[in-house]
């Protein structure tokens, strides 16, 4: 009896909330994963953050959109001391948190939500800390945050202080990225009174556009537009996410009018999209890089002239035809071409099996054998590496070099792959955080990243190399940076650590009836600007 | 009888033992470190990685994780996924609803097609109906499931446009969860079209899914109508001038149904792998797509309960399925 | 069968036996089409080298995806069209076969053995070996078998080979309970009695004495189990844990080939049919040899 109460209490509170639908405005898009929660700060997936910091949060700072320029978001404005180590940041008046059916908020977004977001992740203390057992902030560590961080201070309550231990360039575009998500202190508090923190993570209240309504696990995520937004309100009244992992189905599902919008594109479907009329196509490069890295510390890879001699003997544009269906652009440098400070005067190794040949017996080389590891997964920056692989060996081959192609599960691959005596070139990538430079030169190949533990697979140390992006870290002037990077970059050739295989577009088929979406070279998808016509 | 429901319940003791054992073991020694795939590309330095993996408990001895690890699920604690950070049994019972709906659809379409084509092959031994229907059913039960679900969304929903590709409802609809099964919450809404739609949703999936089930079904079903039709019995009533369909409406067929239940009742640890191939090319946000994605994942936990709940769930099944068998069957009681 | 038999040779009662078997064999249609379609594979298999008409893992760059021949588009010297790194379509088809029946033949031999010996021990000596060794077995088949074969998968590592021990050890049960209640009923028939007083040890008299006479649901059973082999080693492909691209095997032809179900029908379709013409064959065998050796079917 009582659980048939319970059905038509439901059932008569729906009759009267689902008549609308046909009036409001609904845009669906059709994500590609489950978000693993709503809280940003704890995950590290792109998929989370497109379904959690984007839609519904704001950062101090913001990138631009469609671009990776920062622009001010909570922060009205910021002031940088001379030494470059103290950021004072004034906040934004007026900004109204959201609320739900168990909170109201009483107070507009201030200092105390500023420090408590931080605080939260860096400050092992802190009550929310370990809010949902086993809880870690992986983004703030591995951004460095901890090192970088001396001391977050409130002034007043729309000042706050930030204090680092060194200068360091890329802080404001760090700040911009979704684990810097500013969360309601006011809200932590009454979900602690109540006794129910987790839903910090399940019911999530920001500032941002729009506001979470529903989450059915694995299937459906419901936003409905935030009326009180700071910035420009959004257009479209609901927004929808249908999670729909396979590539194959979510287009499906955009062609049968079910969503308006979907991501990442199987590369085989990318022509047929293009000649279907009902839908439209968005490309952009990508803020990625696939590459192969060589052991360099392993004769005989440790010789530049053999790793040249095996970058000339790949074809590297049947890569891109093959692997990628031509979604791609050959790559020449570790960095892609829509980042600042990009070296387009740089010559890539042209493709020549004869002249590789006659460099690897220049080296003494002869009868060489190797291994070259596959990836088992797809990534947006290598979407087969198998079959990259199996071309790889293929051209290695006839320079007469035999190529045994090695994988391992996932976990494994990235484990084994960073164990110093490694045997054979690995096969991986990168997709950039925050659209600095550094966050992919420092990471993947400089020697502090090329010990146990860091990201750099060619375990190449150069000291030239890494002095220069030493001194672009600390040089607050853009063009001074840049011709720091522009510099490395000739060294990263000359040295070849890397054979690097190409930077992937990033292609977006959405319904010829939206208009509005901007794409962002870091890979979000935001929907604040979007519309659809009837 | 009690002693029975008994003997049968303490013998499931020492195998649910074995199943814990099994499901914690194997994912002890599963290769790939949780830790190391949090990082990604990024890559961990080895104090970090000793600090992570000490705060996730796998750093203490084996045994005292495993006798944690029963301990914990004694108290209803099934742990936490790795991903999401929540209780696996939360999310387990979110996804179930949806995994019990299909696999309660595909025994229906399975038992009301199955069963009577079983019966009439049976009755009309050798007839061509007979011969097709047993092909077909041969067919049926040597399908590759995951490559027919393929097949059948390239025709219905690619060629023909006549059902949806992939999810439970279509998103027009908006109703929060009251029993989880989408066809009965559908109805409840009161939307209009929100019941069609589950049900256009429901179709592909359940008749991927019913495949083999009907397939043994029928074939199991009409080998126990010809075995019990060539029973003394029923050769004594036909004697006796009994009509044809009393016979086979009351003796043989009252009768076949034993083993047939049986087979039904044992269709559902071939329910859930199916559920695995089936949610996994449908998206269908069950049970078996979440054990996949938790295996590539190696969410640890999520695997380990996940293994462990859905064992149970067949033992519990199964363990039905015996004790109705032993009530329509006094025989088997004794024994 | 009938009396006389006791005067004939061992040598003729096994032609007696095996001519007997052919008769009621012979008359199933259907086992005998799944005969020759086996005998089909297990030819193309063999002779795989020669009948493809080109290497299945060589990569024609000028022919990624070119349709069947009937087709538009379609090239005559790709009779079933190319995969997207240009892959003949057929030779990988023909290549496939070996996979196949390579999984099925490793598969029912471990189980099988495993089965038999883990099934004559529990049977034989009863008590508590046989109670420990049938509640192992109550734990392995509590769990689905394609979920434990996953499981098990991810544990030894994606591959072919441990997807195919690890369907072996999730397929010996059944081989084992078969074993054990067939050796169960043997035990009390005099023959086994009469060959103990005779003083048979106990090897012998499990090898020799009461193993070959519980072959045939034993057979049977191997059948059934290599049909699902092939079945659920493909499934295994199909979720990335089984064989590894470049390998032709069929599941994983499937696999790679998902992204084209909309835009290349031919790569999802052929790998497919192969999986169900084959299956299906080594089903219609095993419909066929249960029915000539089950004695009790036999005559219904």
């Amino acid at each position: 009896m009582k659980m048939l109460t319970r059905i038509l209490v439901a059932a008569s509170a729906l009759a009267m909330t689902s008549a609308m639908p046909a009036l409001a405005k609904t845009f669906v898009y059709c994500s590609e994963a489950s978000p693993e929660g709503f809280d940003p700060a704890p995950y590290t997936a792109g998929g989370t953050f497109d379904a959690s910091a984007h839609p519904i949060y704001n950062r101090l700072t913001e990138f631009k959109k469609g671009t990776t320029e920062v622009e001010p978001g909570l922060a009205e404005s910021w002031e940088v001391s001379e030494d470059g180590t103290q950021y004072t940041f004034h906040l934004r008046k007026g900004v109204k948190w959201q609320s739900n059916e168990k909170f109201t908020p009483t107070r507009d977004f201030n200092a105390d939500d500023v420090i408590f977001s931080y605080d939260r992740q860096g400050n092992a203390e802190n009550p929310w800390h370990q809010y949902i057992p086993g809880i870690t902030y992986e983004y703030y560590t591995s951004m460095a945050m901890p090192e970088l961080i001396k001391s977050i201070e409130k002034i007043d309550d729309y000042t706050v202080k930030f204090t680092l231990n060194t200068p360091e360039a890329p802080f404001l575009a760090n700040i911009a990225m979704p684990f810097a998500s500013i969360v309601s202190k006011e809200y932590a508090d009454a979900l602690d009174a109540a006794g129910t923190r987790e839903d910090l993570n399940n019911l999530p209240i920001g500032t941002g556009p729009f506001k979470f309504v529903a989450y059915q696990k694995d299937a459906v995520i419901r936003y409905a537009k935030n009326p009180d937004y700071w910035g420009t309100a959004p257009i479209i009244d609901d927004l929808v996410f249908a999670i729909t992992p396979d590539a194959a189905v979510r287009l499906q599902k955009l062609k049968a009018g079910e969503c308006h919008l979907m991501p990442y594109p199987a590369p085989a479907d990318i022509e047929g999209i293009k000649a279907d009329a009902s839908l439209k196509l968005d490309e952009q490069a990508g803020l990625n890089v696939g590459y192969l890295a060589y052991n360099t510390t392993m004769p005989p890879f440790d010789n530049p002239k053999v790793r040249k001699a095996l970058n000339m003997a790949i074809n590297k544009q049947a890569i891109v035809d093959a692997v990628f269906q031509g979604a791609a652009e050959p790559a020449k440098n570790p960095i892609p071409p829509t980042m600042w400070s990009y070296n387009d005067a740089v010559v890539d190794d042209a493709y020549d099996p004869e002249a590789a040949k006659a460099m690897l017996a220049e080296a003494g080389v002869t009868d060489l054998s190797m291994k070259i590891w596959a990836m088992p997964v797809q990534r947006p920056y290598m979407p087969n590496a198998k079959r990259t692989a199996e071309l790889m060996q293929e051209d290695l081959s006839k320079i007469g070099v035999k190529v045994e192609i090695v994988s391992y599960e996932w976990g494994e691959y990235l484990a084994k792959s960073m164990e110093p005596g490694r045997d054979g070139a690995v096969i991986l990538g990168w997709t950039g955080d925050n659209g600095d430079p550094d966050n992919f030169l420092s990471v993947l190949l400089s020697c502090d990243s090329a010990g146990e533990g860091g990201a750099n697979r060619a375990f190449w140390c150069n000291e030239d190399f890494s002095k220069l992006l030493k001194d672009a870290k600390i040089t607050a002037d853009q063009a001074e940076r840049t011709k720091l990077y522009e510099q490395a970059q000739v060294i990263f050739k000359d040295q070849a650590p890397w054979f690097t295989i190409a930077h992937s577009t990033q292609y977006v088929p959405m319904s010829a009836k939206v208009s509005g979406f901007v794409m962002s070279p870091l890979g979000d998808f935001t929907f604040e600007t979007v519309d659809i016509a009837e | 009888m009690v002693r029975f429901i008994l003997s049968k319940l303490l013998y499931l003791v020492p195998t649910f033992l074995g199943i814990t054992l099994i499901a914690f073991s194997f994912v002890r020694i599963l290769p790939g470190d949780p830790v190391l795939l949090m990082a990604g590309e990024r890559g961990v330095t080895p104090e970090r990685h000793a600090e992570l993996t000490a705060q996730l408990g796998y750093d203490k001895n084996v045994v005292l994780q495993y006798f944690d690890f029963l301990g914990r699920l004694f108290h209803g604690d099934f742990g936490n996924s790795l991903v999401t950070k929540k209780p696996v049994i939360t999310e387990f019972l979110s996804l179930f609803p949806a995994t019990v709906e299909l696999g309660l659809c595909a025994i229906i379409i399975a038992t009301l097609i199955g069963v009577p084509v079983g019966v009439l092959a049976a009755i009309k031994r050798g007839s061509w109906f007979d011969q097709v229907s047993m092909t077909t059913a041969l067919v049926g039960f040597s399908m590759p499931i995951f490559w027919w679900g393929l097949l059948l969304i390239i025709f219905f929903s690619g060629i023909l446009g006549w059902t949806p590709v992939s999810g439970r409802i279509s998103l027009m609809y908006f109703f929060p969860d009251v029993t989880g099964f989408m066809l009965i919450d559908s109805l409840l809404s009161g939307q209009e079209g929100a019941f069609g739609s589950a049900v256009s949703h429901l179709i592909l999936p359940s008749v991927v899914l019913a495949t083999i089930p009907l397939a043994v079904i029928a074939r199991q079903t009409r080998s126990a109508m010809l075995e019990v039709m060539g029973e003394d019995y029923v050769r004594t009533a036909r004697a006796k001038g009994m009509p044809a369909s009393r016979v086979i409406g009351i003796h043989a067929l009252r009768n076949a149904m034993i083993p047939v239940v049986t087979t039904i009742g044992l269709q559902i640890g071939v329910l859930m792998a199916g559920a695995i191939l089936t949610e996994t090319i449908f998206s269908w946000p069950g049970i078996g797509k979440w054990m996949i994605d938790s295996i590539s994942r190696r969410d640890y936990p999520v695997v380990q309960s996940g293994l462990l709940l859905i064992a149970g769930l067949v033992m519990v099944v199964n363990l039905l399925v015996d004790l109705t068998y032993g009530l329509i069957n006094p025989r088997i009681r004794n024994t | 069968m009938t009396d006389t038999t006791v005067k004939l040779s061992d040598a003729a009662i096994r032609r007696r036996m095996l001519a007997e078997f052919w008769f009621y064999f012979s008359q199933n249609r259907g086992a005998v089409l799944g005969l020759i379609v086996f005998i089909l594979l297990v030819l193309i298999a063999v002779f795989a080298g020669l009948l493809a008409p080109h290497d299945p893992t060589v990569q024609y760059r000028d022919a990624l995806l070119v349709p069947p021949m009937w087709e538009e588009g379609g090239r005559s010297a790709y009779v079933f069209g190319t995969d997207a790194v240009g892959r003949d379509m057929l030779s990988r088809l023909i290549y496939g076969a070996q996979y196949s029946l390579f999984i099925g033949i490793v598969v029912v031999s471990i189980a099988l053995v495993g089965g038999i010996v883990i099934g004559l021990l529990a049977g034989f000596f009863g008590g508590w070996v046989d109670t420990v060794i049938m509640r192992v077995m109550d734990v392995i088949l509590a769990f689905p078998s394609l979920l434990l074969a996953l499981v098990l998968v991810a544990v030894l590592g994606p591959g072919l080979t441990n997807a195919m021990i690890a369907i072996a050890i999730v397929y010996q049960p059944h081989f084992a309970r078969l074993t054990r209640a067939a050796v169960m009923s043997e035990m009390k028939r005099e023959y086994v009695t009469a060959a103990r007083v005779a003083g048979a040890g106990n090897l012998r008299l499990m090898f020799k004495t009461i193993l070959p006479n519980c072959l045939a649901p034993l057979i049977v059973q191997a059948t059934l189990s290599f049909s699902s082999a092939v079945l659920d080693s493909a499934a295994l492909g199909f979720l990335g844990m089984g064989a590894q691209p470049p390998a032709p095997e069929w599941g994983t032809m499937l696999a790679e080939a998902r992204e084209f179900i909309l835009s290349a029908w031919w790569v999802v379709t052929f790998p497919g049919i192969a999986i169900l013409v084959s299956v299906l064959a080594i089903n219609l065998m095993g419909d066929g040899l249960r029915d000539a050796l089950d004695p009790k079917l036999k005559r219904s």
